[in-house]
């Protein structure tokens, strides 16, 4: 079945018509976060009470994807009235529901005036917490695949690069590459067969967003591989997506298999000459396989480690074809440039970070959850200002950004534009968009040990500086830590540190001490306490004798 | 050319290299003329001097006695040597540093006595072992830069008696021993 | 395993550019095709290099070929890296020969190294890299870990203490044998190679006894019985030849 414009608008129209034919909606929350916290039963329950009550066509319940206040949940919206319910539970059920012709029910209120809510801008996520992930019609009344149509009928693939390039997006899984540059080497690549990759193996610890956006909306980033494929002239696409995400590979199935019914994958799509095909393909979780060399071996079905580059993916990629490898939030940052254009993309962010970015606020912060904010928010408004503060009136200390390859952020730097560049000179990286916030009670060095202990452990062992250097640099950490280090010791952890930087063979060995390099730029004061005071000036760390 | 004071000692080693020392035959002659032997293995001092020019160090720091010791050493002389492989890697008494002290013990001198002690119910006993007169062993057997800071290295299991030559010789002239190509690890 | 980075098929079709470049101030000319390392050895210029053997593929990853660049910071393996035009490639500066050292002292503190008591003692190149680089001590703790040996198979044995992950055995394996015996598992420093899925090489199945693996080992982790210390030396002349012979190019058998 392929369908054309018109099917397309008749099915928004039918869905539009069906939603508006109800007086009220409530949305629950069905994202990995609430779900884990009841957020099920709580629509099941609400669906029985619905029907008891006899009210189910005036009343719709729906699960949606995530609403972003984590801390918060279970959540639920009503998009008829605006307002938010927060930790709710089976019991209230009654309660909400009695209350919808009426006032809210006050102790449930999630006050939506927050800037938690106000001051973020919402592209990737626009439909997450809005539509049911698990149907395609919803997004569709969304607008969805309207811009997969308008690209293969009325653009030419450079038409799309173009298009992809002028809007300044750049790569979202961590380094920032221009992706209109990455596209289009892409199209210039020579090969019959070309490949294109979505890395959804989202390795760092405490970040979400990859997940969130699966679960939420995975419609969103199946268009935006079409476009992608049709744009660099690929036929075959893979989403390479951790086993440890099994709501979001089910939603992405299931949304796989929707999609190739409807003709949005497959052959012919829309009636044209462009066939493409989407598979899923499972990670076995190692932090390593984000690595695009390694995530190919993986995919492959070789063992998960990285190979020199050049030659690039690009050139010499899957089975040694032509392959893009573009992360999650990339890809869903296309469908809606290509609808609204490259020119209302530029107008959001800074001059050379352009659109909005989605972090994973996590850490000693009022809220934390999932963010989209426009490039260039200064971490203060997103700590203080988006994320509440830090609870029980805690001093805050130091943010760290992109992961185990990032860094950790000061407060002299809280009024800091967050966009690549501004990071980069700090000495962190955008990374994937995990943040975490920490507070007084944080030891910086006890910080670069737990993230050097995840580097070591997901080390892939391949190149021998970063296999065996972070081994000697956590035992170095633990030794300072534990306050019996001495200064030569110390000399050779900054020693141990540039020699990795230097030596590794791919990225994520490159940028392992990234959270050593930062903490000891940052809070060097603290190292030395250990080390000549033997105090954890944070009060956080025991020493040797007390852990003995 | 006024004489060096020279001291040479060995902590958890074989005396291998003391061996080769000795093997340097008739320049061995030469060298005496040129310094004092003032504690040695060799000799009969039993205390380690105020002030040593050179002193060579032996084997692993592998208990109570060897910590004490390079502890003196390090502030009793200008020039420390980690002399062989011992001193420098652990080498042979660091084979032991994967296992716990006492599963150590119990190899050497329970399991591997003979006759093999045994307790009346047929197990291995480990009556006998008693640090009351010999020294603790350590956790672990260490190379001596990781206690003291030293000067030079001479590698090799034993060195080779024209490497320890070099060395002396460049020492006695004043200059740094460049020892690349003289010795390796396990020479 | 696979061959990184390509080797391109020189045909009419598809010739191969000669370029010219400097390696340590030398004028050298080469094909585009030909790596950094290859064309420094014509040259007798020695860069050192572990996990690098000629006649297998290119891994890349003990990182002592490193090379500069003039004009980038970035440091470069040279058993990988093709040459451009005009570049000038320093080999020898003391950058890279500290990093060189430091990896090196790294890779002897990973497992136990004992070269006293080690049957390739004098026969080693891992030995030989630290007089090559002169390594005198080591500066980083060493870390003692522990290891088994398999002394299953009737006529070879695996030392694990004297590894040093080249995966040159794992490739001689697949590559020229073409038995795939050996692999590696487990990750960062608890990898480990093995043969079949783990399991003691004796009963292997796979493996045709032919001692390849044990020929190309660069240390004594693999060794024939019955050697004592300082017996085991090692012959790898017939590699290039097998591999001459088995018509294996391009990193793939050609049918």
């Amino acid at each position: 079945m392929t369908l054309n414009i018109e099917d397309l608008q008749q099915i928004a129209r039918i869905e539009k018509s069906k939603k508006d034919g109800f007086q009220h909606r409530i949305n629950v929350c069905l994202a990995a976060g609430c779900l884990s916290c009841g957020s099920g039963l709580i629509k099941e329950a609400l669906e029985k009470e619905v029907t008891r009550r006899g009210l189910d066509s005036w009343c719709k319940i729906t699960g949606v994807g995530c609403l972003g206040l984590c801390a918060e949940g279970p959540l639920l919206s009503l998009p008829t009235s605006g307002s938010y319910y927060q930790g709710v539970q089976v019991s209230d059920v009654p309660e909400i529901l009695d209350s919808l012709n009426g006032s809210p029910v006050a102790r449930l209120v999630c006050p939506a005036e927050t800037p938690f809510f106000q001051r973020q801008v919402r592209i990737v996520t626009e439909n997450c917490g809005r539509i049911d992930p698990e149907r395609i019609e919803e997004y569709i009344a969304e607008d969805g695949y309207a811009g997969l149509y308008q690209a293969l009928t009325q653009m030419t693939p450079q038409e799309i690069i173009d298009q992809v390039s002028g809007s300044g997006l750049r790569g979202r899984g961590g380094a920032g590459y221009p992706t209109g540059l990455k596209w289009m080497s892409m199209a210039k690549a020579m090969g019959s067969t070309k490949f294109i990759i979505c890395n959804g193996d989202e390795g760092d610890p405490g970040a979400f967003m990859d997940r969130s956006v699966l679960e939420s909306d995975p419609h969103r980033v199946i268009e935006g591989m079409v476009i992608a494929g049709y744009a660099t002239g690929a036929n075959q696409g893979f989403i390479y997506v951790r086993a440890e995400y099994p709501l979001a590979v089910k939603r992405l199935r299931l949304a796989l298999s929707q999609a190739e019914r409807m003709g949005m994958i497959g052959n012919n799509i829309f009636n044209t000459s462009f066939h493409f095909n989407l598979q899923v393909r499972l990670g076995a979780g190692a932090f390593v396989c984000g690595e695009e060399t390694a995530l190919i071996a993986s995919i492959e079905g070789r063992m998960g480690r990285p190979r020199p580059r050049p030659p690039f993916p690009v050139e010499f990629g899957l089975w040694d074809h032509p392959t893009m490898i573009n992360n999650v939030e990339t890809l869903a940052n296309i469908a809606p440039i290509i609808r609204r254009g490259s020119q209302w993309f530029a107008g959001i962010g800074t001059e050379k970070s352009k659109g909005t970015k989605v972090f994973a606020l996590a850490g000693k912060v009022v809220n934390t959850g999932l963010i989209e904010i426009p490039m260039g928010t200064s971490l203060r408004d997103i700590v203080f200002a988006i994320g509440g503060g830090i609870p029980q009136g805690g001093r805050f200390k130091a943010v760290q950004t992109g992961g185990p390859s990032g860094g950790c952020i000061p407060e002299q730097f809280l009024d800091m534009p967050v966009d690549y560049d501004s990071l980069a000179q700090v000495g962190s990286i955008m990374g994937s968009g995990g943040m975490i916030v920490m507070d007084a009670s944080s030891c910086m060095v006890d910080v670069a040990r737990f993230f050097m202990e995840f580097c070591m452990s997901e080390s892939c062992g391949k190149c021998v500086p970063c296999r065996v250097g972070t081994r000697q640099i956590y035992d170095i950490l633990g030794k300072i830590t534990a306050s019996r280090a001495t200064m030569a010791e110390f000399t050779m952890l900054e020693d141990l540190c540039d020699l990795i930087k230097n030596t590794s063979l791919c990225g994520l060995g490159q940028s392992a001490p990234n959270p050593v390099l930062t903490t000891l730029k940052y809070f060097r004061d603290e190292y030395l306490a250990h080390i000549h005071d033997r105090q954890c000036l944070a009060g956080a760390c025991k020493k040797a004798e007390e852990v003995l | 050319m006024a004489k060096i004071s020279l001291a040479t000692i060995w902590l958890d080693g074989c005396s291998g290299c003391h061996m080769s020392f000795l093997d340097m035959d008739e320049r061995f002659l030469d060298l005496a003329g040129q310094v004092d032997i003032l504690f040695s293995p060799l000799v009969d001092n039993k205390v380690f001097p105020d002030h040593v020019d050179v002193t060579l160090v032996e084997g692993a720091v592998s208990n109570d006695s060897d910590k004490k010791n390079i502890a003196i050493i390090r502030q009793q002389s200008t020039i420390v040597v980690a002399f062989g492989d011992c001193a420098i890697t652990a080498n042979v008494p660091g084979m032991r540093n994967r296992y716990p002290v006492e599963a150590v013990l119990q190899r050497a001198y329970i399991e591997n006595a003979a006759p093999p002690q045994q307790r009346s119910n047929g197990q291995p006993s480990k009556e006998g072992i008693s640090f009351h007169t010999v020294p603790q062993l350590a956790r672990m057997a260490r190379p001596i830069h990781e206690c003291i800071p030293v000067d030079f290295f001479l590698p090799g299991c034993p060195p080779p008696p024209r490497a320890i030559l070099y060395l002396l010789t460049e020492i006695l002239a004043g200059r740094t021993p460049q020892m690349h190509g003289w010795t390796r690890f396990g020479a | 395993m696979k061959q990184h980075p390509p080797k391109k098929v020189r045909s009419d079709l598809n010739p191969s550019r000669l370029l010219t470049f400097k390696i340590d101030d030398r004028d050298v000319t080469a094909h585009e095709d030909e790596t950094i390392l290859s064309v420094a050895r014509q040259n007798n210029i020695i860069i050192p290099t572990l996990c690098h053997l000629d006649g297998l593929s290119e891994r890349g990853a003990c990182r002592l070929c490193i090379v500069e660049v003039r004009g980038s910071t970035k440091l470069l393996p040279a058993c990988v890296t093709f040459p451009r035009q005009d570049m000038e490639i320093i080999t020898n500066s003391k950058r890279v020969i500290n990093y060189r050292k430091k990896i090196l002292e790294l890779l002897f503190t990973e497992r136990n190294h004992v070269c006293s008591v080690c049957v390739a003692n004098g026969h080693c190149e891992l030995q030989n890299l630290a007089v090559e680089l002169g390594v005198d001590h080591v500066r980083y703790p060493y870390l003692y870990p522990r290891h088994d040996v398999d002394a299953s198979h009737s006529r070879f044995c695996i030392d694990h203490n004297r590894c040093v992950l080249c995966l040159r055995c794992v490739r001689v394996c697949d590559e020229i044998e073409g038995a795939h015996t050996w692999d590696i598992m487990g990750r960062g420093m608890t990898s480990k190679v093995i043969t079949d899925l783990n399991q003691p090489w004796g009963t292997s199945e796979t493996c045709t006894g032919c001692g390849k693996c044990v020929q190309v080992c660069p240390t004594g982790a693999l060794t024939e019985k019955g050697k004592s210390v300082a017996e085991m030396s090692k012959r790898r002349q017939f590699l290039p030849y097998l591999q001459m012979m088995r018509g294996r190019q391009g990193g793939s058998w050609q049918k």
